[in-house]
């Protein structure tokens, strides 16, 4: 089932935490809503599950499959809704919790005691947890307490799954678990999902599709690998993947930073225009020689080699804090030492200018 | 000549005080200090309202709880809890799920105002039905007129009883029901129960060892009243007389061993009371904790 929604805001007092956001998600994608703390996501999907209301205004609408649902309520939606904190019900066993949205159901559509105990059964199977259906709540761990509230959201089979920071309450091993987990259950269930998260990596790990959001808009919509190459805002390049960030003034069609002269990339800026280069720390080649116009000078102050690749810190001529990952490789050729003068080369540089607002 | 070894772990350790642990003596005279204070306050008089009761022998103690008066009394206070307490369960719920689980205007003025009948002397409750209800009061000519009697009658002992007792419940639940939000709501709400189902499949199960606390203190207050109820009620033997009056009048008449037989009853009720709220207590932490085991 796809969501469309049109023109929604939404305040709460005097803070605006959504302000005219239109977005579509297509039948069967698995999308996240990606943005800090306050940038309006989570109240984006509480309004799509009908949680909250939208502001009223002449255009405004959230349609399934086209239909509009603004004047259902949440109970007629049919959305599946997973919270940060499980909300499981703690008196309730495993069991009787994913049995909870089957029945509560009007006795004509509800399914007879042995179907219920079926489906409950499959979907536990589904989760992992056939074994723990007699269990409460409380002597479960986070990762199971989340599996089970994925079961319970799935038991009255929803067309809509929607997560709300579903591993945010997680340690960083269990996520990773579950991430997987989560991605696999979507490409076998195939329910159109939306998921809230301000992990970076998370969204760009399971996702199809991210939007970006901050400070109540969407800031960049598009495939993982999109957004993350191709980053068409400041906000974005910041929030997605590590950065280095470059102070400099436009200069022949270029950025000058300090020493080096970075080519111009994409914009057409005008002349002695201050602007900010960003480098990813994996684009940053370090050598001992200067190579070419656009590198220059720092020292290493701290090499980590523990890690996929090596990271480089490195300290600038003006003071600058600069880091670069390099193959385990390359690092072992270079022979790298702490107090060494050395040269950095951005290989890729995106460039923006005018005001930021974080 | 052989010199003594002393074995290495024979020797006695000294022993290190916990940072939070005080010396021995100050321990135990702290809680000898309780003790004291718990027996001569609560233990002496527990046993003496027993030896008066039993003073003429097990026959005269039984002897007044089968006189009529008494009975009457008896049956005066049952009917009274019966009435108070679920009147002010309902209230209680009803008044905590609101103040616990909405925003809106004048709530705390409304927390407040459930915890007036703690401030105010009970006597003060009493006389405000009787400024309200008596033959002088605002109501009392119309009262008179329609044949309808609120003081010096049961309606009267009901209505300030109630008074008397309503924050228990409200008291007890408020606190858990804040700290327990609202997200068990909104998820069955998401699951498709209605606000009944949510109700009573959800907020009612996650409360029910808060509210039969609740439920056990507003009991033993409304059997155990004595100020507000004497003033409206008139003392009038076998019609409008509670156990707590039933006490008085027999010890004003120097009937001490109907006076105290009776007021043993009302201790054990008080007895009754305290295990049960020390059960319910146990069994709210168990929960709380995480302990709950499957039935």
């Amino acid at each position: 089932m796809s969501i469309q929604v049109t023109h929604v805001s939404k305040s709460f007092g005097g803070f605006q935490a959504l302000r005219d956001v239109s977005l579509e998600v297509g039948e069967g994608e698995l999308l996240a809503l990606l943005g800090p703390s306050g940038s309006g996501k989570t109240t984006l999907l509480r309004i799509i599950a009908g949680l909250e209301q939208p502001d009223p205004a002449p255009d405004v609408d959230v349609r399934f499959n086209g239909q509009s649902v603004a004047h259902r309520a949440v109970g007629g939606r049919n959305v599946g809704f997973v919270f940060q904190h499980y909300a499981l019900f703690r008196h309730m066993t495993v069991f009787e919790n994913v049995a909870f949205g089957l029945r509560v159901r009007r006795r004509r559509e509800r399914p007879s005691r042995q179907e219920i105990a079926d489906r409950v059964r499959r979907l536990l199977a589904l989760v992992q947890l056939e074994a723990f259906e007699r269990r409460y709540p409380s002597q479960l761990s986070g990762g199971q307490r989340q599996r089970v509230a994925l079961a319970r959201a799935l038991a009255t089979e929803p067309r809509i799954l929607l997560l709300d920071e579903p591993f945010g309450a997680l340690d960083a091993k269990v996520r990773q678990e579950l991430r997987r987990w989560l991605r696999r259950l979507h490409d076998e269930l195939h329910v159109t999902s939306l998921f809230v998260t301000h992990d970076q990596e998370e969204a760009l790990e399971v996702a199809d599709r991210i939007i970006v959001m901050n400070a109540g808009r969407i800031e960049q919509d598009g495939a993982p690998e999109d957004l993350f190459n191709n980053p068409r805002t400041e906000f974005v390049m910041r929030f997605l993947g590590a950065i280095n960030l470059f102070h400099g003034r436009v200069e022949n069609g270029g950025v000058r930073v300090g020493p080096m002269l970075l080519p111009q990339v994409d914009c057409a800026l005008p002349e002695g225009q201050a602007a900010r280069a960003f480098v990813r720390p994996y684009d940053l080649a370090v050598d001992r020689r200067k190579n070419g116009a656009a590198a220059m000078p720092a020292k290493v102050t701290r090499v980590q080699v523990t890690g996929p690749v090596v990271r480089v810190e490195l300290e600038a001529a003006a003071g600058d804090v600069i880091w670069a990952d390099l193959p385990h490789a390359q690092y072992r050729d270079l022979r790298l030492n702490v107090g060494e003068q050395v040269y950095v080369s951005p290989r890729n540089a995106r460039v923006f200018a005018g005001d930021y607002r974080p | 000549m052989t010199e003594m070894v002393v074995p290495k772990a024979a020797r006695p350790r000294p022993r290190v005080r916990g940072a939070a642990e005080e010396p021995a003596w100050v321990r135990w005279s702290l809680i000898a200090a309780c003790i004291l204070f718990m027996a001569a306050f609560l233990v002496i008089p527990l046993a003496a309202v027993f030896t008066e009761a039993l003073r003429k022998g097990v026959q005269a103690y039984l002897a007044s709880f089968t006189e009529p008066d008494a009975l009457s009394a008896l049956r005066l206070t049952l009917l009274v809890a019966a009435i108070a307490v679920p009147l002010n369960l309902v209230f209680g719920l009803a008044a905590s799920w609101a103040l616990a689980k909405f925003e809106f205007r004048g709530r705390s003025i409304l927390i407040t105002l459930i915890d007036l009948p703690f401030a105010v002397s009970p006597v003060i409750a009493g006389l405000i039905y009787v400024l309200l209800f008596g033959m002088q009061g605002w109501l009392g000519p119309w009262l008179a007129e329609h044949d309808i009697r609120i003081i010096f009658a049961v309606p009267g002992i009901v209505l300030a009883t109630l008074f008397v007792t309503f924050p228990f419940v409200a008291r007890e639940l408020i606190p858990l029901m804040q700290e327990q939000g609202t997200e068990d709501e909104v998820a069955a709400l998401t699951l498709g129960a209605s606000g009944w189902q949510t109700f009573r499949r959800v907020t009612l199960p996650n409360v029910r060892w808060a509210l039969l606390y609740g439920v056990i203190l507003c009991n033993a207050r409304a059997m155990g009243e004595f100020g507000a109820v004497s003033v409206v009620s008139g003392h009038i033997r076998g019609h409008t007389n509670t156990l707590p009056l039933h006490v008085e009048i027999l010890y004003n008449e120097y009937n001490f061993v109907a006076a105290f037989a009776t007021a043993s009853l009302l201790t054990l009720l008080a007895l009754v009371t305290l295990v049960l709220k020390a059960i319910v207590e146990r069994r709210a932490r168990a929960v709380a904790c995480g302990e709950e085991r499957p039935r």
